[in-house]
Parts: C-alpha cells; sequence; structure tokens
C-alpha cells in the first residue's frame, strides 16, 4: 500500500500568458483511491492532460513506478497503464458494448483485422471482471449514462491498468449507480489498481478517497488523508473564503393566494397525482433521486412534456400549458438541467444569449429587433447578477460554468416571469457563484413576489434555500416537510429511503 | 430473440417494401417478373450502385461528398478522349487504371482539403465538384464523344449473357461490368466490417473526438473514404461509358442527390456512424426499380422524378417521426419502476 506509483513534482503549464498550473505536487500510492478536487478552472483537468500526455509541462516532472520523466506522450502514458476516462467517457454511441470495450485493445495491439469472436470474448472477460453483466450485442446509445461509466471502465482495465483517471463520473449518476461504481472502484484497489478521482461533491470524497488534493486558481492548497476534513475546511480550501449560508425563511408568506397550483398532475410513464401550490414569497423545493420523475415534473410545467391528467393554474386561473410558448405566454421561465444543451446556444455571443427569450419584446415598430434596447438590458443584468465577463460581444463559451448559469438565470427573468423553475441549478457551478445564485434566488422571493420552484438532488442547496421541501420518489410526492425542521442527514435519508431499502 | 432482431433491422423493411412494391407492379402490368426487365434493372443499378457504395463509406464517416459524379465525368471525358486521339489499341483494363488514378488524385484533394480545413465537406465538395466541371469543360472542351476507342467500344459490344422475353420479344443483355458492382460491395462490405480501417470510419461518424482519443488516426480515415470515393468515382466514369457506349457531359446530372438519397433510404444515417452495406445495395435497388418501372405502372416517364422524391421523404420521415415521437414521451416507466421496487 504504501509503495508510491506516480508523483507529480513541480508541475508547471501556461497557455499563453495565463498561468494554468503553477508548481503543482501530486502523489498517488500503489491500490490508493486519490481524490482532486477544486473549482472549475483551477488545473485540475489540465493535470490530467498532462499526465494521460495531451499537454506537454512546462516544468517539474512525472515519475512512475521510480522512473522519471520530463513529460509524456499519449502512446507512453497508456503503454504506463494510465487510463482516463472523461466525463463524456469518450464511448461510441452507434457501437455494440462489445466493440465498445474492446475497440482500444484492439487498436493497442495494432491489429489491421476485426476478430469478431475475440471482440466478443474480451468484452465479456472484461464486464466478468468488474462483475457487471451488460448485453454485448446492444448499441451504446441506447443505454444509460451508468452503463456507459461501466463500459468505460471496463475497457480502461484491459490494458494491465495501474492508474485509472476519473473526471468527475458520478455528476450523472444516481446514487444506486454510484453505490455500484464505487464498489467497483474499491475491487480494483483490491487488485493494487490506483484510482485517481476527479470530484467536487464533498460526501463521496468521505465515501470513497483515501487521500485528496485541493487546488486552487492552478496551486496546490492542501493535501491530505480523507479523515483530516471536515465540510468547513473544505469550503475554505476551494474558494479560498469562509461561506456560510443560513436557512431560508421568508418573513412573510400570504397564504391565502397560490401563484402556481397544481392539481393531481400526471404524465403516462412520468409521474401521477402531483399537487402543490406556491405562495408569494415562498422557494418550494422539490427533490428526490435522478429517476424520480422530478425533471418530467419540471419539463412538463414547461410544456416540454403535455400532462396527460390534472390542472395547472396560475394566479387563480386554470392555464393550458401544451408547448414550452404556452409557457412563456403565462409568465413561465424555465432554467433547464443541462445548460449547454437545453439553456445556451453554444456558438453565439453572451449578448445573443441574453436577449433570446424577450426577442418578442424588443421588436420595434417595422418588426426588426431593438438590438439598442437588448444591448441596455443585457449591461442591467451582468451588473445584477454579478457575471464576470470581458465583453457581452465575447462567445457564451468564454465564460465559467457559473457565469453561464448567471446568463441563463438572467435571460429569463428578463422576461419578468410570475412563476420561475429551476433544475439542478447549480450543478457545475463553482461555490462562490452557486452562492451568489442562491442569495439572488431569495431575494427575488422576497421582494419580486416570485413562486420560485427549485428542484434539485442537491441536499444543502434544497434545504438552505427553500422554505417548504416535497420529496419525489417513483413519479409521486410521498412527503412534505419544513426546511427548519430537517437537517442534512435526515433529508438525505428521505431521499434515499435507506431505511426502506434495507428493510 | 432473433425474430426481434430482425425487426429493428432497416434492411427488412426495404426488403419488404421493394417486394410490396415489385408485387404491385406485377399485378398492374404483368411486366415486373420478365427475365429482359429483370435484366434491364440490374443494368442499370451498376453506375449507381457502384457510387453508393463508395457514397456509403463517406457518409458513415459523418462527411459528404457532392463531387463524386464529377470525377466520374471527368475521369470518363479525359481516358476516352486521350485514348482516342493516340488511337489506342491496348487492353480496356488501362482505362480502368488511368481513370482510377485521376479519380485517386481528386478524391485525395477533398480528403486532405477536409482534413486540413476541417470544414463542413458539403462545403468542400461543393468547391471542388465545381472546378472538376470547370476542367471537364474548360481544358477538355468535351460535350459529346460517339465514338469510342476500340478497347472500350469492345468491351460496350460484350455481354455477359443475353435475354429475351418470349411474350413481347423485348431483349435485354448483361454487361461484364455487373462484375464491377459485386466486387465493389464485396470490398466496401468486407473493410467496413472486418478490418479496423473500416470500424474506425464507424467509430470516426459516431464520435470523432472519442476515435481521436481511442488511437485511430482520424485524418488518415477522413482522406481514405474520400480517395475510395474518388477511385470508385473515375472506376465508374469508365463503367459508364462501356455501358452506354458513348460519352456525355449529362449523363451524371443530377447523381450526387439521388444517390445520396438512395444511400440515406438504405438505412445510413445522414450524420454519420450507422448504416450497412446491405441496406445501400437495396437503397439503389428501390430508387431504381420505382425510376424504371412507374412506366409498367402507367405513370409517365416525366412523374419519375417527382415519384422518387415522394419516396425519399416517406422512407427518411419514417425514421425521423419515430425519433420525435420518442422525445415527447417518457422513455422509461417510473411509475412503474417504483411498484417494482416497493413490491
Amino acid at each position: 500500500m504504501s509503495e508510491i506509483l506516480l508523483q507529480a513534482k513541480q508541475i508547471s503549464k501556461h497557455f499563453g500568458g495565463v498561468t494554468a498550473l503553477d508548481r503543482v505536487d501530486l502523489t498517488i500510492k500503489k491500490g490508493e483511491i486519490h481524490c482532486l478536487m477544486g473549482e472549475n478552472g483551477c488545473g485540475k483537468s489540465t493535470l490530467i492532460k498532462i499526465i494521460s500526455g495531451f499537454y506537454r509541462p512546462d516544468g517539474g516532472s512525472i515519475t512512475f513506478e521510480g522512473k522519471e520523466y520530463d513529460r509524456l506522450s499519449i502512446a507512453e502514458s497508456i503503454g504506463l497503464g494510465i487510463q482516463v476516462i472523461y466525463q463524456d467517457m469518450s464511448i461510441f454511441p452507434n457501437l455494440t458494448v462489445a466493440e465498445n470495450i474492446a475497440i482500444n485493445n484492439e487498436l493497442y495491439n495494432r491489429r489491421k483485422l476485426v476478430n469478431w469472436k475475440a471482440v466478443k470474448s474480451i468484452a465479456k472477460e472484461a464486464l466478468d471482471h468488474i462483475g457487471i453483466e451488460l448485453p454485448l450485442e446492444a448499441v451504446v446509445g441506447e443505454l444509460s449514462v451508468a452503463d456507459k461509466q461501466l463500459i468505460a471502465i471496463a475497457r480502461a482495465i484491459l490494458n494491465n491498468s495501474k492508474l485509472i483517471i476519473m473526471d468527475e463520473p458520478t455528476s450523472a449518476l444516481t446514487r444506486k449507480e454510484v453505490d455500484k461504481l464505487f464498489k467497483v472502484i474499491r475491487q480494483l484497489q483490491q487488485e493494487g489498481i490506483s484510482t485517481l478521482f476527479v470530484s467536487h461533491k464533498l460526501d463521496e470524497v468521505f465515501e470513497i478517497a483515501d487521500q485528496f488534493t485541493v487546488f486552487r486558481n492552478g496551486k496546490l492548497v492542501v493535501a491530505d488523508s480523507a479523515k483530516n476534513i471536515n465540510d468547513e475546511q473544505f469550503v475554505y480550501y476551494m474558494t479560498g473564503r469562509k461561506l456560510e449560508e443560513v436557512a431560508f425563511t421568508p418573513k412573510k408568506i400570504d397564504h391565502d393566494r397560490a401563484i402556481l397550483k397544481v392539481e393531481n398532475l400526471g404524465l403516462t410513464n412520468g409521474f401521477a397525482n402531483i399537487s402543490f401550490e406556491i405562495h408569494p414569497g415562498e422557494i418550494l423545493g422539490i427533490t428526490g433521486l435522478l429517476g424520480s420523475g422530478r425533471t418530467e415534473l419540471a419539463k412538463t410545467l414547461f410544456g416540454l412534456y403535455s400532462a396527460t391528467e390534472g390542472h395547472i393554474y396560475i394566479d387563480g386561473r386554470e392555464v393550458q400549458i401544451r408547448t414550452p410558448m404556452d409557457a412563456i405566454r403565462h409568465k413561465i421561465a424555465y432554467v433547464p438541467e443541462d445548460r449547454l444543451t437545453e439553456g445556451l446556444f453554444l456558438t453565439q455571443s453572451i449578448e445573443n444569449n441574453m436577449i433570446v427569450s424577450n426577442i418578442d419584446r424588443l421588436k420595434t415598430g417595422k418588426k426588426t429587433v431593438d438590438y439598442e434596447k437588448g444591448h441596455e438590458d443585457s449591461l442591467a443584468w451582468v451588473k445584477n447578477l454579478g457575471i464576470k465577463l470581458n465583453e457581452l460581444k465575447d462567445g457564451i463559451q468564454t465564460l465559467s460554468g457559473g457565469n453561464q448559469q448567471k446568463v441563463v438565470l438572467g435571460k429569463w427573468l428578463e422576461t419578468e416571469p410570475r412563476v420561475l423553475i429551476l433544475n439542478g441549478p447549480t450543478v457545475g457551478v463553482d461555490i462562490a457563484a452557486k452562492f451568489d445564485i442562491h442569495a439572488y434566488l431569495r431575494t427575488l422571493a422576497e421582494k419580486m413576489n416570485l413562486a420560485i420552484l427549485l428542484i434539485s438532488d442537491d441536499i444543502s442547496e434544497v434545504l438552505n434555500n427553500c422554505n417548504r421541501i416535497l420529496i419525489i420518489k417513483n413519479g409521486r410526492i410521498v412527503s412534505e416537510h419544513v426546511n427548519t425542521e430537517l437537517d442534512q442527514h435526515r433529508l438525505q435519508e428521505l431521499v434515499t429511503g435507506s431505511k426502506e431499502e434495507t428493510a | 430473440m432473433k425474430g426481434k432482431n430482425l425487426l429493428k433491422k432497416n434492411e427488412f423493411y426495404i426488403v419488404i417494401i421493394i417486394a410490396v412494391l415489385a408485387c404491385i407492379i406485377q399485378a398492374i402490368s404483368g411486366q415486373f417478373f420478365t427475365s429482359n426487365n429483370l435484366v434491364d434493372l440490374l443494368r442499370s443499378m451498376i453506375v449507381p450502385g457502384m457510387m453508393a457504395a463508395g457514397l456509403f463509406m463517406v457518409i458513415v464517416s459523418g462527411n459528404i461528398d457532392v463531387s463524386f459524379p464529377y470525377t466520374a465525368m471527368l475521369c470518363m471525358f479525359a481516358v476516352t478522349k486521350w485514348f482516342s486521339v493516340i488511337n489506342y489499341q491496348g487492353p480496356v483494363f488501362l482505362a480502368f487504371l488511368i481513370a482510377g488514378l485521376i479519380g485517386l488524385v481528386l478524391g485525395l484533394l477533398n480528403g486532405v482539403l477536409a482534413a486540413w480545413l476541417k470544414l463542413p465537406t458539403l462545403i468542400i465538395t461543393l468547391g471542388t465538384c465545381t472546378i472538376f466541371l470547370g476542367i471537364t469543360q474548360g481544358v477538355l472542351q468535351s460535350s459529346v464523344i460517339s465514338v469510342l476507342p476500340a478497347p472500350m467500344a469492345k468491351m460496350a459490344a460484350t455481354n455477359l449473357f443475353s435475354v429475351v422475353n418470349g411474350e413481347t420479344g423485348l431483349g435485354s443483355s448483361m454487361p461484364v461490368s455487373i462484375l464491377f458492382l459485386i466486387a465493389i460491395y464485396l470490398i466496401v462490405g468486407f473493410i467496413m466490417k472486418y478490418t479496423m480501417l473500416g470500424r474506425g470510419i464507424y467509430a470516426v461518424g459516431g464520435d470523432p473526438v472519442a476515435a481521436e482519443r481511442a488511437g485511430f488516426n482520424v485524418n488518415f480515415i477522413r482522406i481514405f473514404v474520400f480517395t475510395f470515393m474518388g477511385v470508385v468515382g473515375g472506376i465508374t466514369g469508365i463503367t459508364q461509358v462501356t455501358v452506354s457506349g458513348m460519352c456525355q457531359i449529362n449523363f451524371f446530372d443530377g447523381y450526387e442527390m439521388t444517390i445520396i438519397a438512395a444511400v440515406v433510404l438504405g438505412g445510413a444515417n445522414i450524420a454519420g456512424g450507422s448504416g450497412t452495406v446491405i441496406g445501400t445495395f437495396l437503397g439503389v435497388l428501390l430508387m431504381k426499380m420505382i425510376s424504371n418501372n412507374l412506366i409498367l405502372l402507367g405513370i409517365p416517364t416525366n412523374w419519375s422524378k417527382f415519384m422518387t422524391g415522394i419516396l425519399i421523404i416517406a422512407g427518411v420521415s419514417m425514421s425521423a417521426y419515430k425519433s420525435v415521437l420518442a422525445k415527447r414521451r417518457v422513455a422509461s416507466n417510473i411509475l412503474e419502476d417504483g411498484h417494482k421496487e416497493e413490491a
């Protein structure tokens, strides 16, 4: 256990004038599960790319199994037994499970022809090795994210791997799937394979890691045993600030009035008998596991699915919501789960992304767009939300995750919504930006009398920001709680229903 | 399980459509399952079929090529004209070889531009096809060559076999070049299914970034598919000459679109990554059945384009509509899963 597998010493990397990594160290022992953490842009993915040979470091050295290298090439890195599983998993959606698993191995052995029998037996062996059963002939595009993740792992262990690097592997997994993944990682550990696990979720660090390393702004902040860290320290290490949130308790709620009221709402295969009200000044939280129907509910309220049963009322009047256009007309705004595919036009500028939802309101008498007004509005939101940017005409992709999310929020607020639905609003968002967004939501609820529906699987987010919390399970609301009556542990228990499962 | 897989396969549905259509034509005209009609049908598939096989590879790799008819045209005129001028008398094989080599250069140009500029290949090949057409018209000054060089004329006159329909007295002959068609499908089928290069083409079409990380040479694959298409285009040009016995500048008019349509109709995803060579063959067959046999159904030939268009839209929209519907529905049953867990 104590033998050192990989030691990166004093690694530096610059891009143009920007320092991505400033003399950082990373030490991974044999058979160790090591967690690498930090905010977006802290340099963790740069270091991974240096270890895997995609980037050439500007300074420092990498020692692997006692041998020192100034730099590694991709082929060298793979040859040493280093395998990276990227966030997108680099899986071929159009090919079968068997081929996806075996293809790297076939390439590595420089085969020219495909032996389909060998492909199948290699794949079967790899899956058996990690104790997973998947249909070999299934096309991968039709499988779940978790299955894809497992395929990527099965593929990674084929070439006599010694170190497997996983870049945020749990971000799209359900709790059950995370358990399955962790089981596989521990099994690899038994065989002496080390895992470098990139994550920003603290509970996972406690659960799986032996050691952890935190980067901030390209510098090493701390490297220690996972036993020696707690919640507060963690936030401090990551952000360099002491940030604390107190539970949201609205001062006045008008219980006689409901801005949004949902009655017995149902969607075939999605959810059933959903009823709730949101009163002015409230933030209502809905939380549940991935696949509990929470996203389907959000999408239905915004018209992306049309409900097959039940009624929706806004300010006491029943409304029909069949398309997003209906929803926008009834002043409903939706900050979606995946801002990259659902919330933003990635090839467009920041400003175009800001004004797109209001394009109708920017119409002039001659049916052309009043860009000047759009520009003024955009500037106002940049200021209000504290979006950090160079220029509004820069591409949206130049912004960090947190600032992108603020743009999504801003563009919807500009439509002056009555109902604001947020689905996982701070996934992949820096802690600091996360706190900003939360603070802004509270202001909106208190001052603007918006009905805010916050759907999230981030327990502390829901607990701190929602005065009432509904728990959704298997497409049904199972209980309702007031936030001040719960703590994190209890809420987590309610969501996962761990008591039921063990019973 | 086996039956279920069959139902999932796109080829299965094309075969059914082809069978139904054949029966309809037979029922109305009584002329579909006649020896001369079937030979005519196969004969008319040779040139578009060869092009479709090459294009199938390009499309699977996630690219598109609209320049191949112009490659074929250029090679056809260049070689025929040259052989006429020098009064070539040697083996006809050389004509195919030279046309293939010219096609290789033109295809390589497409491939290198695609790999280097990383522009959408529709734009690149739109540009190069105009250049190829310009060379054919400007440098070669060509529009019609009615007297072929001797070896090519000889091949045009040679047939594998001929058939005569006893009832109508109409005859039809099978050209030797049907063997090229068969050979190209075998070669493409083998490459795509049994070589790492072929799997690389699928991989690049599925996810080019993942393909690069896995260790495929993505640029090489891109260059290969275009070069292969070029070679096929060149050979097809000479094949066309030996099938029709002359050169004409309008032989391949509109081919870029109909052949793309045939490949897509055969089940290849226009965005790349999926499709089979058998499906492509069936796509071409279906296309040709429509355009050749409308007259047997009593539909004037002027309407053949119209019908082909309808067929393309109908064929492609079926699968597209399925995925549109799928997006508006919750795929896996959350509610039912719940019951299972509770139970």
